[in-house]
């Protein structure tokens, strides 16, 4: 360890940065709501956990920027074990979750170019390209980003990631464990989640050897309860939406979704989640509507469209439609009550194996169904992810399904998550236009 | 003729059309040319026009759609093309159904439910494949006439195989098949049906609810209704101005603004 890193993450992060942001976001909290971009005719003014969001993603960006040489650091995937991680001290850096930053900063282009020059297709995951294109150039809409000293990778979101964390691991230098997570058609068998539970036991000598230090049983404990009380908060919040009109819409929760994905474990997160339930009960008891003219209500399957949020938002909340549930979103919900603190390994397994995307896509329909009936949706927008194919297969069936067995509208919208060449603004504005014109008919 | 109380103006990125209506929704009176890039210009010469021909001076509603739709400064409303199809052929065949629409720039398969809504809809990728452009810009290096190459497809009795389904690779085969010296007639032929192939395709992917309906200006070419009856299996109803079915169903939404 540097002392000389970390005097310089004290002064920067812990005296500085802190404060600085502290006092940024009091200021944000006590000014009145102004601008002239925010659309408040249509939509109700942003919730005011956006300036916490801030501060928390920008101190956690900060402290990563001076994380090397006194703290270890993790780059992981979004579905990624993380506990182990940070219950010995990681700091952990989500590669997707920079991605949508760079996404939503419109960084994309340019970054990925510089993947997409070094050989990489445009075929792969924009979040990959970008990642790769990030690694090889340095730019980054945040600064700087830490080099990892380990990588972590889990199979439960694609397998994308076992090419992507090799080529990070072979550039860096650096170990990279793989949790390999079996797809469950319907319920996980026993040997599948002994499985994974065996290779989470096998990270952590890896982890700690790099971390230098020993895995404190009671800390992996202590994190795993802070995981789990963020994940139930976050499940409550989304629940919120089942309200009339929604305090929240999809297009606040993909923003405010950061910090469920990319600090799970930490104690601020719990705080964060449980603030923000509270302003939307505020919201519940005025009859705030995050849509203000409330009339149809519909389901988002897949990513977000980071580069186009206020487009959509803006485009449907216009015409009185809010986009209230996620199958996305729910993802970082969802398996809340997996988690079993006296058994962290063995619920972990379970936890990890079970995401939306390492299964059936027959539980993806049963989900929108579900959530059809629960939040009392007109329709559902598809986003066919050129980037994400687990998430992608099976939409043409999943919405056809809607319509015919369901009786419900459905669109499916041809985009990228990432990357906008994949979005072709007349195609995607002349479907949007037929399909609202559905609705309301 | 009857008094015309609404008028639907389809701005495409072929042709202009314009249909009046008269307050039983029949059709009285229509227009049609070439799209001119000034929008608004070419709307006020349609009206122009309107008025001379039909020496009415009242002003009716305008409801607009189609690609300009959001230029025509004059419309009272603007909806889209997939609407204005659905309720124009429905208004006129009285029956739902599939109807395939296939246009300059894009195609849509609609399906339309049995009070004339519009129950489900696709339509082509981010390119133009499956669309009229792809004969146009194909049958241009063919150097066979636009108003031709339906016949000249018919009558052919060979056909070649064309692969590619993007509007650009498939020209860069047909050169190439021209280099092989392959005659045009069955060039186009297989031009046709790679175009009708994905169209069907579309039909499927949502599901045919017949009976299989037919609208937009690539209609003229008669290769077209023939192949998708062969492709599809189902026979194909016209309506009787296939072209001018999105301008009449814009004019049946002006009539309900005008007649409340």
């Amino acid at each position: 360890m540097s002392i000389r890193a970390k005097a310089e993450s004290l002064w920067n992060v812990d005296i500085l940065g802190k404060n600085v942001l502290a006092f940024q976001r009091w200021q944000a909290e006590r000014r009145p709501f102004k601008s002239s971009k925010w659309r408040t005719d249509i939509l109700a003014e942003p919730l005011r956990i956006g300036a916490r969001t801030k501060e928390l993603i920008g101190l956690h960006y900060l402290e990563g920027r001076y994380a090397n040489g006194h703290r270890p650091v993790a780059w992981v995937t979004s579905g990624g074990p993380v506990e182990i991680l940070q219950a010995l001290g990681y700091y952990v850096l989500y590669p997707e979750n920079h991605g949508a930053l760079c996404g939503t900063r419109r960084a994309v282009v340019d970054i990925s170019t510089e993947a997409e020059n070094a050989g990489y297709s445009r075929d792969i995951c924009s979040y990959a390209r970008t990642d790769i294109g990030s690694m090889l150039s340095g730019k980054t809409p945040v600064g700087k980003l830490p080099k990892p000293d380990l990588l972590l990778a889990c199979t439960n979101i694609c397998q994308t990631v076992l090419s992507w964390y090799r080529v990070l691991a072979k550039h860096f230098n650096v170990p990279l464990i793989l949790i390999d997570t079996p797809f469950v058609y319907k319920e996980a068998p026993q040997h599948a989640l002994d499985y994974v539970q065996k290779q989470l036991e096998d990270s952590i000598p890896t982890s700690e050897k790099v971390a230098g230090k020993k895995l404190e049983y009671k800390k992996l404990q202590q994190t795993l309860q802070l995981s789990k009380d963020a994940t139930e908060l976050w499940l409550e919040i989304m629940g919120r939406g089942k309200h009339r009109p929604s305090p929240i819409s999809v297009f606040d929760q993909f923003i405010h979704m950061a910090p469920i994905v990319e600090m799970r474990g930490e104690r601020v997160t719990v705080d964060f989640y449980a603030r923000m339930l509270k302003e939307l009960d505020e919201r519940i008891e005025k009859g705030i509507g995050a849509v203000k003219n409330e009339r149809k209500r519909l389901l988002w399957d897949n990513l977000p469209i980071w580069y186009r949020l206020r487009y959509f938002a803006e485009y449907l909340g216009e015409r009185g439609i809010s986009v209230v549930a996620s199958t996305y979103t729910n993802a970082w919900g969802e398996l809340a009550p997996l988690i079993d603190v006296n058994k962290p390994l063995e619920s972990m397994a379970k936890t990890y194996i079970y995401p939306i995307l390492n299964r059936g896509t027959q539980y993806k329909l049963d989900t929108m169904r579900r959530m059809i009936d629960e939040f009392h949706l007109d329709g559902a927008i598809l986003h066919s992810d050129r980037s994400c194919k687990p998430y992608s297969i099976g939409q043409v069936d999943q919405r056809n399904r809607l319509i015919k067995e369901y009786g419900v509208q459905a669109l499916l919208l041809e985009a990228d998550h990432d990357d906008p060449r994949a979005f072709a603004e007349e195609q995607v504005a002349a479907r949007l236009a037929a399909f609202v014109e559905m609705l309301e008919d | 003729m009857d008094k015309i109380v609404a008028l639907g103006i389809d701005v495409g990125s072929t042709t202009v059309k314009m249909v009046g209506v008269n307050a039983s929704g029949d059709f009285e009176w229509n227009y049609l040319e070439g799209s001119d890039p000034r929008v608004e210009d070419q709307v006020d010469s349609f009206l122009q026009r309107f008025r001379t021909e039909t020496g009415m001076t009242d002003s009716v509603p305008l409801v607009a759609t189609g690609y300009g739709r959001k230029l025509v400064g004059q419309a009272e409303k603007i909806v889209t093309e997939i609407t204005c199809h659905a309720k124009g052929v429905f208004k006129q065949l009285g029956h739902g159904g599939t109807l395939i629409d296939i246009g300059g720039q894009d195609s849509k398969v609609i399906i339309i439910g049995e009070e004339g809504q519009v129950v489900d809809f696709a339509m082509n990728d981010k390119c133009a494949a499956g669309t009229g452009r792809f004969l146009e810009n194909t049958a241009g290096r063919l150097r066979v006439p636009l108003d031709q190459m339906g016949e000249v497809a018919i009558a052919a009795r060979d056909e070649v195989a064309i692969s590619s389904t993007c509007t650009v690779f498939a020209e860069s085969e047909i050169i190439s098949l021209i280099a092989h010296g392959v005659k045009v007639e069955p060039i186009l032929k297989g031009l046709h049906r790679s175009l009708i192939i994905r169209v069907v395709a579309m039909v499927r992917s949502i599901g045919l609810i017949p009976p299989l309906m037919l609208s937009g200006g690539v209609v003229k070419n008669p290769a077209i209704r023939k192949m998708i009856e062969e492709e599809s299996g189902e026979p194909v109803i016209l309506p009787e101005q296939p072209q001018l079915m999105g301008a009449y169903g814009a004019a049946l939404i002006a009539q309900k603004i005008a007649v409340g």
